[in-house]
């Protein structure tokens, strides 16, 4: 990890009594693109706002390439954000609203260069058409174009993407996610992109760090992020349905439920008080032992989930679409047992739950 | 509902425009026919018209007396036009330059007692102006601002700021700090940021405060009086002096006059009306 770009040492946010970001340290390799995956409210936006300058941390360090870019103004960082609502100037064509950072007093551009890069973006980024529209006359998807094509046309050393494919249809959505990958690729500049759409950010990162209530939980590839998730929380945050989560405890090697029902077998080093992740593909609807009743059926196509209650708890368990079963049928749900995820539950936890 | 529409505009439209249209006429009478007991409503360009008939012979002596001193005053009409149209103008861009700054510091930092500070910019407007006059006056003299251009310029500029403070604090607050924060990003200092994009911005509403204030500046008479004898009357003190000249009322000169004085603010208005529209409407379109 010596070729980290991007290092950013515990930093800290209060909004007043409100911790924002707690203690937040991660770093960005060369030409990586980091994920930074959460809820709503999680703190991303936060994050990307410290590291673009546009709010101050109250603790904590940036360094970029070694230089401390911690007290700098957003204008000395380098650094170009792309925001969820696209923030285009309405006032200006879209070729001033590219023109118009290259125009800044700092970067001292000839205008045969500004028009360059102009062109050069415009036809990356398959707006030429558009350049002489006004920006308020643009659809959704082309407002995110140009909006990306001003961070581009700056030729940045980190790019920051703040949920830039939310407020597009799902269809565009795709369509852009696939360009976005591409263009980072060809660009070989460091991102940063910040999503709570799981789909994005299994697809798109090389790295994905899970933020949650300001804190980050995990740091890893999307693999080691799917598939060794180091708690319920960040498990429910990849894969859908969401995995199913069930908190037991172990009594002579079998894992029981909060209503006492025996499930399955538990491993011999297992924690006595866990919480089992599950994920809907890894149970098929026969073969156990505990019966289970259809509560839901929900029809994706390619896919099937079937909603359903089982040894009192709710469970999703994901089919492939040509099987047929209806409301309120009887079925027998078998776990892939080496696939279980287990996580030592803390006895304490319930007391603070108390507190609250 | 169209007509409906009609049957309310027309009413108004004459009831608004009778005043103008009646100085209209005035204006090309002679000082007879302006005081004559029977009203004359149609000029014409007969050199007498018979006593009692509706129409009179019209002239503009009225216009070409305003070029020289009436009896008893110092300068011509022109003159205190002159007056009106500086102590307006700078007075105007005074109040909007500073109004502005003001509201944009209000509106994008984090100022102690914010509220308190507007609340009490506000309450400058609680008390009628004139209740303030005597010790103005008592002030001025110490600076020797009365009989001073700077003096009204000041003076309107101060009573005008909370209004312009407050209607610009208004106008900036919709715009989205995330234009601002983009020219950040992409390489503006908060200043150059303020330049590029607040201003632009903000323009439908300093045209709206302008025009607020211009008029108030332009139309006032209190202080105006109050303060002035001599070099700074402006065109209202100007007109309420000749009322007892010993010609009598020179009403057709008076109605020149006040046609001429009322014409700039009128096209200034028609100039920004379009500004006025969407500032009026500003805020309820969700962008």
């Amino acid at each position: 990890m010596n070729n980290s770009f991007l290092k950013i040492d515990n930093l800290s946010k209060n909004y007043g009594e409100t911790p924002a970001l707690s203690d937040i340290s991660l770093s960005l390799h060369t030409e990586e693109l980091l994920v930074i995956l959460g809820p709503t409210g999680a703190g991303k936006t936060t994050l990307l706002r410290i590291i673009a300058g546009l709010e101050a941390a109250d603790t904590g360090r940036i360094t970029i390439d070694g230089t401390d870019i911690t007290h700098q103004l957003p204008a000395e960082r380098d650094i170009a954000l792309v925001f969820q609502n696209f923030s285009l100037y309405p006032n200006k064509t879209v070729r001033q609203n590219l023109a118009f950072p290259l125009q800044a007093p700092g970067r001292n551009l000839s205008k045969t260069e500004i028009a360059n890069r102009i062109s050069h973006t415009a036809d990356l980024l398959r707006i030429t058409p558009l350049l002489d529209r006004p920006a308020t006359h643009l659809s959704g998807g082309e407002m995110q174009r140009v909006a990306i094509g001003r961070a581009i046309v700056r030729q940045p050393q980190l790019f920051l993407l703040d949920e830039p494919l939310t407020n597009l249809d799902a269809k565009l959505r795709e369509v852009l996610r696939v360009e976005l990958i591409r263009l980072q690729r060809d660009l070989r500049t460091p991102m940063i992109y910040v999503t709570h759409d799981r789909v994005e950010a299994l697809s798109m990162g090389d790295r994905i760090a899970v933020l949650s209530e300001g804190k980050i939980l995990q740091i890893g590839t999307p693999e080691e992020i799917y598939q060794q998730p180091n708690s319920p929380i960040v498990a429910r945050q990849l894969g859908y349905p969401p995995i199913n989560t069930i908190d037991v405890h172990k009594q002579q090697n079998q894992w029981f439920t909060a209503s006492n029902q025996a499930i399955m077998t538990a491993d011999r080093n297992a924690p006595s008080n866990a919480t089992l992740g599950i994920r809907a593909e890894d149970i098929s609807p026969q073969g156990g032992e505990i019966p289970a009743i259809i509560e839901v059926i929900e029809d994706l196509g390619a896919s099937t989930i079937l909603l359903a209650n089982w040894a009192g708890q709710s469970i999703q368990i994901s089919i492939s679409g040509e099987q047929q079963w209806h409301v309120g049928d009887e079925i027998y749900p078998s776990i892939d047992l080496d696939r279980v995820l287990v996580w030592e539950k803390k006895q304490p936890q319930m007391n603070t739950d108390e507190h609250r | 509902m169209k007509y409906l529409r009609w049957l309310v505009i027309i009413p108004y439209f004459c009831l608004a425009t009778l005043p103008l249209c009646w100085l209209f006429l005035t204006s090309l009478k002679t000082q007879e026919a302006a005081i004559s007991p029977t009203a004359s409503l149609i000029p014409s360009t007969a050199e007498n018209t018979a006593p009692g008939s509706l129409s009179f012979s019209a002239t503009l002596d009225a216009y070409r007396k305003l070029a020289t001193p009436h009896t008893g005053k110092a300068h011509a009409f022109f003159h205190y036009l002159f007056n009106s149209v500086i102590i307006g103008l700078l007075s105007t861009l005074t109040s909007v330059v500073l109004g502005t700054g003001c509201a944009y510091g209000f509106s994008r930092f984090r100022i102690a007692g914010a509220r308190d500070w507007l609340f009490f910019i506000l309450s400058t407007r609680f008390l009628p102006p004139l209740a303030v006059v005597v010790p103005v006056l008592m002030m001025y003299r110490v600076f020797n601002l009365p009989n001073t251009h700077l003096g009204l310029i000041l003076l309107y500029t101060a009573f005008n700021l909370s209004l312009a403070v407050w209607l610009m604090k208004g106008f900036i607050d919709e715009i989205p700090r995330a234009y601002e924060e983009a020219a950040l990003v992409d390489g503006y200092s908060p200043l150059q940021a303020f330049y590029k994009i607040i201003l632009p911005h903000s323009a439908t509403g300093m045209a709206v405060t302008a025009v607020f204030c211009l008029i108030s500046a332009w139309n006032e008479y209190g202080f105006a009086l109050a303060l002035n004898n001599a070099e700074a009357v402006t065109v209202p003190v100007y007109f309420a002096g000749l009322q007892g000249n010993i010609q009598g009322i020179p009403w057709p000169k008076i109605a020149a006059g006040v046609l001429i004085f009322v014409v700039p603010i009128a096209i200034f208005t028609v100039l920004v009306r379009n500004h006025l529209l969407r500032g009026v409407t500003f805020g309820t379109i969700k962008q």
